[in-house]
Formats: structure tokens, C-alpha cells, sequence
């Protein structure tokens, strides 16, 4: 296993990549997709194209839903950049995102149901939240 | 050595003696350090990175090794006490007797998910949220809202048929047991079971709710019955595997243990079936 500071560099590596790739091509894909059904994890060949390591970002959001700002975007560096080069917040807040292998995405509020895009994704954590406000998870 | 029971089997002595030492872990402070370590792992392990507590080959031992040190501090509490296990698979209704209010409580309140009933809800001053990642400070639970149907007795045989344990690209997109298990791809069990929950159970934070350690010796026990099937099948990978944790690397946070060390779990404790 590779020290946590490889990690990093590693990490930090891939993020910016990613995130340069996004700004190139800014996303055909991802139009306010509903959330993936919870059990089907089958079938996911259909995602090529909101995997960044494809070269197509997700597409970035600004919109109000349910009463709270929404935005996403694709990362620029720092700490939000390390899962998927795509930063989100809800009311100014992070919401922790992840993308996984096959393009599905996860949250820290939703981290065991995968969902298409960051769009869906962000939604389901608004439903989720109850007008309640995100709040930093101290990480030692 | 601790017996692990299936939870509908306890007598109401032993439940009551597993919520009070639960209560004074939580009241001490050392069970919100839990959370906070689960929370830590979820957040970093990644598909494409370093990786160890989920979406990866040590899901098992990482959660083994966790549910061990739990376990012990439960019983500096009461010596008496062992981790009981959820077969969600026969008990499988919001009325089962584990959410009854002398063991977890049941579902939240429709107005705002709190659990309002059972040792664990808030009024009782006694179970507040500190590590969280929003601002309510009470315990909250969907049963049964976000995915209908717990996983059933077939779909988790279908699982345990697979011969081999784990897969190459060793993430979340991997073929084989472990990853099957843990619920990314296929029939889905152990994502899904948190997801049924909901609440506190569907985030980086599971371990809030208590049902979270009920939920993992499960899965825990599942290795196990699957070990036993499939005694030839070894731990994979071997060796050299970039951002993984082989057989005979060691784990984070402890340092100290491997995949290897955790494969036998009748040096800590034993199941009842």
C-alpha cells in the first residue's frame, strides 16, 4: 500500500486531469437524469459518457430546488477535487461527492445508492437534508 | 468467547444489557469516535485510489477487525455482552421485534424522520448526533421508504454460491463475492440494507445508529457461512496489488493487522449457528 502522502499526489493527480478535461468539453450528457433505482447495479455500460476519465465532465448546475441554492461544478484543486473532479454545495455548503468506476455517483448523505449524475445526485440530498443545513465533518 | 446470537434470539436480559453498554460507550464519548473513524474511510476510499475500508477486497477484514474492537469495548463494559446479528432476511417488516422500544426503536416520525421511540430517541438525552453531516442532532430512520424490499434468503444464497472472492479491478465494478456482497453490482445486499434504513444508516455516519453493528455482524457472519462453503477459496489479491490492501499487507488505522490475521474468526468469538 502506498503512504497516505503518495495518496495525495496521486490523487490530486487524477483530480486535475480530470477537471482540465471537463473544462475542455463541457458536457453534452446529464440532463436532470433521475436517480438510479437503488437495486440495479446491473447494466451500468450506459455510462460512458458521465465518466470523466471519458474526457465528458458532468454537466455543471446553478439552480434553486426545494428552497436551496444548488450548485455544481467542476473542481479547480484543493481538498473538494479528490473523487471525480466535481465540486457540489447546497446552500454554500460542501455535500462530499464521489464518482464511482462505472460512472454512478454517491454522496455523503446518500452513500449507498448510486445515482446517474451529480444533478440527481444533489437533489436526492436536498430531499434528504429536510431543510436541515450541511455541516464540515471534522477529519483528522 | 463471546457467542454472536441472532438478535430475535436474545432474552430481555441480554437486550437490555447490550443497550446499557451502549449507552455507556456513547455516554463516555468512545463511540462517537467510531463514527468518526467509519465516516473518515468512506470518505476516502476510492475506486480509483488508495482504498481500504469499502469498495475493495479488506471490506471484510476492515469491518471484522472494526466490529472486534467494538466488541471489546462493549464488554469493558459488561463482559457479559456480545454483538448480536440481524438476519434481515427473516426478519424483514417494520414490526419486527428489533425495532420494538426495548431493543432499537422503530421508524421516524413522518414530520421530520426522528425515532421517537425505543432507548436511542432523543428525548431521552441520552443518544444526541455529534458527528454528523448536517445539523440535526437526533437519530432518524426511513424504514422501508427509499427501497422497498430487504434483500431475500435467495438472493443472498446466490451470493454465496460464487466461488471466487474477489476481482481485479478490485473497486466497486469487480465480478465476484466480495463485491456482490457489499452490494455495488448484482442483487445488491448490504448497500441496499442500509439504504431500506435510511436515516443516519444511508450516510457516511451509519454507525449512529446502533443498528449499524446488528447490520455488519451479519455481513460479517455471511463471510464466514461463505468461507465455510468454499473452504479451497482464498482471500484475494496476493500480493503487489497498487492502492489495495493484499492478504499480507496491514490495515489501516491500526497498523498492525492484515487480511491474513483476520481470515479466522473463531480466535475472537464464535456464532451460534
Amino acid at each position: 500500500m502506498s503512504s497516505n502522502l503518495t495518496r495525495r499526489s496521486v490523487l490530486r493527480g487524477t483530480a486535475v486531469a480530470v477537471a482540465g478535461a471537463a473544462l475542455a468539453v463541457p458536457a453534452a450528457a446529464a440532463v436532470a437524469n433521475s436517480a438510479a433505482p437503488a437495486m440495479d447495479h446491473s447494466g451500468h455500460e450506459g455510462h460512458e459518457g458521465h465518466d470523466g476519465h471519458s474526457g465528458h465532465g458532468p454537466q455543471p448546475f446553478d439552480e434553486t430546488y426545494q428552497g436551496r441554492h444548488i450548485v455544481g461544478q467542476p473542481a479547480m484543486g484543493g481538498h473538494m477535487a479528490h473523487h471525480g473532479g466535481f465540486a457540489v454545495t447546497i446552500d454554500g455548503k460542501e455535500l462530499h461527492v464521489m464518482q464511482n468506476a462505472d460512472g454512478t455517483w454517491i454522496s455523503v448523505v446518500n452513500h449507498y445508492q448510486t445515482f446517474a449524475d451529480p444533478l440527481a445526485l444533489t437533489r436526492a440530498a436536498v430531499d434528504k437534508l429536510r431543510g436541515a443545513a450541511l455541516v464540515p465533518i471534522a477529519t483528522a | 468467547m463471546a457467542v454472536r446470537k441472532n438478535q430475535a434470539t436474545l432474552t430481555a436480559t441480554e437486550k437490555r444489557n447490550f443497550v446499557s453498554a451502549l449507552l455507556e460507550l456513547k455516554k463516555s464519548g468512545r463511540y462517537d469516535e467510531f463514527v468518526r473513524t467509519h465516516n473518515e474511510f468512506i470518505m476516502s476510499d476510492s475506486d480509483t485510489g488508495d482504498r481500504v475500508g469499502h469498495r475493495s477486497p479488506s471490506f471484510l477484514p476492515w469491518h471484522r477487525r472494526f466490529l472486534i474492537q467494538f466488541e471489546q469495548e462493549l464488554q469493558r463494559v459488561d463482559s457479559s455482552v456480545a454483538l448480536p446479528y440481524w438476519d434481515w432476511t427473516a426478519d424483514r417488516t417494520t414490526t419486527a421485534s428489533i425495532w420494538g422500544p426495548d431493543f432499537l426503536g422503530g421508524t421516524g416520525r413522518s414530520r421530520d424522520s426522528q425515532v421517537t421511540t425505543g432507548p436511542f430517541a432523543y428525548a431521552t438525552g441520552k443518544w444526541n448526533i455529534n458527528v454528523s453531516v448536517d445539523s440535526r442532532p437526533y437519530l432518524q430512520r426511513e424504514l422501508g421508504s427509499a427501497v422497498r424490499q430487504l434483500p431475500t434468503r435467495a438472493e443472498v444464497d446466490s451470493v454465496l454460491a460464487m466461488t471466487t472472492y474477489d476481482m481485479a479491478p478490485w473497486n466497486s465494478a469487480s465480478d465476484g463475492f466480495r463485491n456482490n456482497l457489499e452490494g455495488w453490482r448484482g442483487v445488491n445486499l448490504h448497500n441496499r440494507v442500509h439504504v431500506w434504513i435510511g436515516g443516519q444508516m444511508a450516510t457516511g455516519v451509519s454507525p449512529n445508529d446502533p443498528v449499524f453493528w446488528l447490520h455488519h455482524c451479519f455481513i460479517d457472519k455471511l463471510w464466514a457461512d461463505w468461507q465455510r462453503m468454499h473452504p479451497t477459496s482464498p482471500y484475494l489479491p496476493g500480493g503487489n496489488t497498487a492502492d489495495v490492501v493484499d492478504l499480507k499487507d496491514t490495515m489501516r488505522p491500526w497498523n498492525n493487522v492484515t487480511p491474513a490475521d483476520m481470515l479466522d474468526h473463531t480466535a475472537h468469538y464464535t456464532y451460534d449457528r
